[in-house]
């Protein structure tokens, strides 16, 4: 069975809903945390939601710096799977593991809502289970969701289709492009603005479309 | 160390004057401590007695009438942990319980809106940890003044990034609650935040230090010189313009630290470290020394030098009144104390042994050695002085009661009758509230199955077995000011009727008693009005109080505030699976109007927001009726007989029906028997509107005669519009605009 490792960071705030999620999709989910230097063998890595460190200097900013990014890191560039979702893709994003920044929402508050997106890269380690323009309904729920990037960047990732997702209906948070999530070059490391995890269950979600992403790590893994 | 007031100095200076009055105690009371201790109190044991003896600490105006919640409460089996305790805990079966309580942090948050909420919900989640419980969701009732007001425009959007900020820092789900418009609310925002927990039965834990030899552990953050003499002064005193000048005294959360506060005691409470723990709330460690010692082996010595300090030119009368948040207490065993400090600093939180249980029966405290505090910990934590203070019916009232609304035009043409459709379902009170609840994370934590605008929130506490549970948090000022008894039962009524509505079985009561000044007869006669009126109305639908809090003082110069007790109601789900949902989502679904109406427009929603009117009477009260009705809703919701369910409340059977719709996005096509005027906007309570599946229609019929609840079938869910045959139609377009543009406009 996949192992997904779920980091804890001081702040995590959805941890147990990505191990969750995990668990409905069939993987097993493993409790990584901050402080520790082992991966515990994992097969791919899920930096969950939340305010790390009370996103305090700035989200992700300091939860880069902790013990097990040392080993999150190095094994990233090799290949290990790594999805980051909300804060998790701050931690990304500062970690330098995927380009551009999450910027303050342009209107300057948290916004909670069901959002419309359209899955524009069926390609990574995480989307597999997805078709190319499927468009999905999952929570958005963030203060500082606003992707940023130089125009430059912005241009590469567009021009290599490492746009993973996009806002559909309205933009949330001032994000150029309406980007949602990104990808790495080699598609193994994705961030997300957008929470699938709160889209397994049509009971606690608004919809199941967010077990995709967890049943395209698992059942890559399998296959793989 | 000089300087520092001590016992032996004040046995030596029995005459010196001291602030007892800046302190907020009266003569009396200075006098009563003088007897206890039979010295005068050094200025730490001053400290102690003046936050402990405050209103807002010792409940000494409300305590001889909340006494009847005990009294008068129905038997049951399901209380685990009764009143007395930060929070009651209720058996929820299966071996779980539950435990939740509301708090009101009225007068912070008009003073700082942002931070004054935020230390709201700080302060309440931490009582429920302090029980042992796993925080799992917060609601909050809220009360501004004039939607238009401008000074709305500063407190409402504070308060709610206060909230969100907080809440959603901690990874708590905000899953409903209210938000109500009133000028009496102008300088007096009602910001009252409640939290639910949930533990395991034989996890429960009680503030206690007992053991002699136990360590007392005080860990979270360090103590600074937030809201000092917030509790007696600030919390205690009403509005005026030294408001301003009081801005410091309003402390400022971390709820980062708190997120790591819950989940360092969740791990210390499962490795069994702690024999008794209590949260640092207002009056700090004041408070929390001297309940733990009270409530255990009856004394504590506690060096306050060794408290880990922010500020270090902090002088001990300051330490014990701080009111830092995000800290709690423990009592530890010796043998555990190393492995309770190895479980903070996993954490990253701070935790410091600074004092030891005795069977001295005094509560002693030393600061470099010298002793300043030595007392009975119980004359401070229970033995306050408690007043029977003057009652009296506001000279007012009965000429309000005769304003009856009788007298306001009605509409009558289709035309008229359709715009009032529209102008309740905009009006400020009724609008939309997504503007305020799109800044909440109802998502985290992954349990959440309703959350607002719901009838009540639910949530999931057993993944296998789907057993959750139900929350909703009422009240109504105007019917309360109407009729204070009635008014306290309405709530409960309104609460009651929500759990019930999505099928749950209400179980417990929680209360915030917003009031006036307890030394205006007029308000005390409100507050045992009311009170009485909810025991009543607790020991008629069988389902006890557990625990509650008192919000005086909320009222301007002499004019307080419409008197407001806000009501939770918590109900069980054997299975969440088997809600009912209030969206009417299902085309061709009958639409079956639950309950009596009659012509009932006192403190209505109609006559506030047409013609500014309070006067008459409030609708009747029927509790046997509510029971009636609450046994339909959920023997039909566990057979799954209905594809959506709505109380009625404000704004009656129309703004229900918009609700509903617009929920579900389909149209609603009815038909009114009587006064269509009375049938659309009377506020009746014991009533909902239903839409039944096609397959269960025989059946629900037959559970309604049983209970004996008129049921009316008015019509059938479909099509774009609000249909009343032969009256009016309202594209669902026009209505959607209309109740979700109000708040978005005035707040831009």
């Amino acid at each position: 069975m996949a192992r997904v490792g779920v980091i804890t960071f001081p702040g995590s705030l959805d941890d147990r809903d990505a191990a969750r999620a995990v668990r409905i999709a069939g993987g097993e989910p493993v409790a990584l945390w901050h402080a520790d230097t082992s991966l515990q063998g994992v097969d791919a890595v899920v930096l969950p939601g939340g305010f790390s460190y009370g996103d305090y200097l700035r989200a992700g900013a300091i939860a880069r710096f902790a013990p097990l990014m040392e080993e999150v890191i190095p094994a990233a560039k090799a290949g290990l799977p790594v999805l980051g979702i909300c804060n998790g893709f701050q931690v990304l994003a500062e970690a330098h593991l995927l380009p551009g920044a999450l910027m303050p929402n342009a209107e300057g508050h948290f916004v909670c809502r069901d959002q419309r997106l359209r899955v524009e890269n069926a390609r990574t380690a995480w989307t597999s289970e997805y078709v190319q323009g499927q468009e999905i309904v999952v929570p958005l729920k963030n203060m500082d969701g606003r992707f940023t990037a130089s125009a430059e960047t912005i241009e590469e990732l567009e021009s290599s289709g490492r746009v993973v997702a996009r806002y559909m209906d309205v933009n949330p948070n001032g994000s150029i492009n309406d980007i949602a999530g990104v990808t790495n070059e080699a598609g193994n490391v994705v961030g997300l603005m957008p929470h699938p995890e709160h889209a397994v269950e049509s009971l606690t979600g608004p919809t199941t479309d967010g077990l995709g992403f967890f049943t395209s790590i698992v059942k890559g893994l399998i296959n793989a | 160390m000089s300087g520092t007031d001590n016992v032996a100095l004040a046995l030596r200076t029995p005459e010196q004057p001291q602030p007892y009055k800046e302190l907020g105690m009266n003569e009396e009371e200075y006098q009563k401590v003088r007897d206890i201790l039979g010295r005068r109190p050094t200025s730490s044991e001053l400290a102690i007695y003046s936050v402990m003896w405050s209103e807002h600490c010792s409940y000494k105006s409300s305590k001889v009438y909340l006494r009847q919640f005990g009294e008068k409460a129905p038997k049951t089996d399901k209380l685990l942990v009764g009143m007395g305790e930060n929070a009651g805990v209720v058996d929820v079966g299966q071996g779980w319980a539950v435990t939740f309580k509301v708090e009101s942090h009225n007068h912070p948050s008009f003073v700082e809106p942002h931070q004054g909420a935020a230390t709201g919900v700080g302060g309440i989640v931490r009582d429920i940890i302090s029980m042992g419980a796993r925080p799992v969701a917060v609601m909050d009732s809220l009360r501004f003044g004039a939607a238009d007001a401008p000074d709305t425009r500063r407190v409402l959007p504070g308060v709610v990034s206060g909230i969100g900020g907080y809440g959603n820092c901690l990874g708590l789900p905000n899953i409903g609650g209210e938000t109500v418009f009133d000028p009496c609310y102008q300088d007096n925002p009602l910001v009252n935040a409640l939290c639910i927990g949930v533990l395991r039965h034989e996890d429960i834990h009680k503030a206690s230090a007992s053991g002699v030899g136990n360590k007392v552990v005080l860990y979270g953050s360090y103590t600074g010189p937030d809201g000092i003499g917030g509790a007696s002064v600030l919390a205690s005193a009403s509005f005026d313009e030294e408001s301003q000048a009081k801005r410091p005294s309003v402390q400022v959360g971390d709820p980062f630290m708190e997120k790591l506060l819950i989940e360092c005691s969740l791990e210390l409470f499962q490795r069994g470290l702690v024999e008794g723990i209590q949260d640092l709330g207002a009056a700090g460690v004041s408070c929390a020394t001297t309940e733990l010692a009270a409530g255990g082996s009856g004394g504590m010595d506690v060096r306050l030098d060794l408290v880990p300090l922010r500020d270090p030119n902090l002088l001990p009368e300051e330490i014990l009144m701080s009111e830092s948040q995000e800290r709690m207490m423990a009592v530890v065993t010796p043998e555990n104390v190393d492995e309770f400090m190895a479980v903070c600093a996993r954490y990253e939180v701070p935790a410091t042994v600074i004092g030891e249980v005795t069977d001295t029966g005094r509560l002693v405290m030393t600061w470099h050695d010298e002793v300043i505090v030595d007392i009975p910990p119980r004359t401070a934590a229970h033995d306050g002085p408690v007043y029977e203070r003057p009652v009296a019916v506001p000279a007012d009232q009965a000429q309000l009661q005769a304003d009856t609304p009788g007298r306001l035009p009605r509409p009558s043409t289709r035309d008229e009758l359709r715009k009032t459709v529209l102008w309740l379902a905009g009006s400020p009170n009724l609008a939309s509230k997504e503007w305020i609840t799109a800044q909440y994370d109802r998502y985290v934590l992954g349990n959440t199955v309703l959350a607002q605008p719901e009838n009540a929130g639910v949530v999931r506490l057993d993944d296998e077995t789907g057993l959750g549970v139900a929350l909703a948090l009422d009240g109504n000022g105007r019917y309360t000011r109407l009729d204070p008894y009635a008014g306290a039962q309405l709530a409960l009524s309104e609460a009651y009727r929500n759990v019930a509505a999505t099928g749950a079985q209400p179980l417990a009561v929680t209360n915030c008693l917003n009031f006036g000044s307890p030394e205006d007869p007029g308000v005390m006669w409100q507050f045992a009005q009311a009170t009485a009126g909810l025991a009543d109305a607790c020991l008629a639908l069988g389902i006890p109080v557990t625990g509650g809090n008192v919000s005086f003082y909320n009222q301007t110069g002499s004019t307080p505030i419409n008197p407001t007790p806000v009501i939770g109601v918590l109900g069980v789900h054997a299975d969440v699976r088997r809600r009912t949902a209030m969206a009417f989502a299902a085309e061709g679904h009958k639409l079956v109007l639950l309950g009596a109406t009659r012509e009932e427009f006192g403190g209505s929603e109609w006559a506030h927001v047409m013609y500014g009117h309070l006067g008459g009477l409030p609708p009747m009260v029927d509790l046997p009726a509510e029971a009636a009705l609450g046994s339909v809703l959920i023997t039909a919701a566990q057979e799954t007989l209905l594809s959506g369910a709505h109380d009625l409340s404000d704004g009656g059977l129309s703004q229900a029906l918009v609700e509903a719709s617009l929920r579900g996005g389909l149209g609603v096509r009815v038909a009114l028997q009587g006064d269509p005027f009375t049938e659309l906007f009377s506020e009746s309570v014991a009533r909902a509107v239903v839409a039944v599946r096609p397959e269960a229609e025989a059946r629900f019929v037959d559970i309604c005669q049983q209970a004996g609840v008129p049921f009316t079938t008015i019509g059938v869910v479909g099509g774009d519009s609000f249909t009343v045959d032969g009256l009016f139609s309202i594209p669902l377009h026009e209505l959607r605009e209309a109740h979700t543009g109000t708040l978005p406009n005035l707040m831009a």
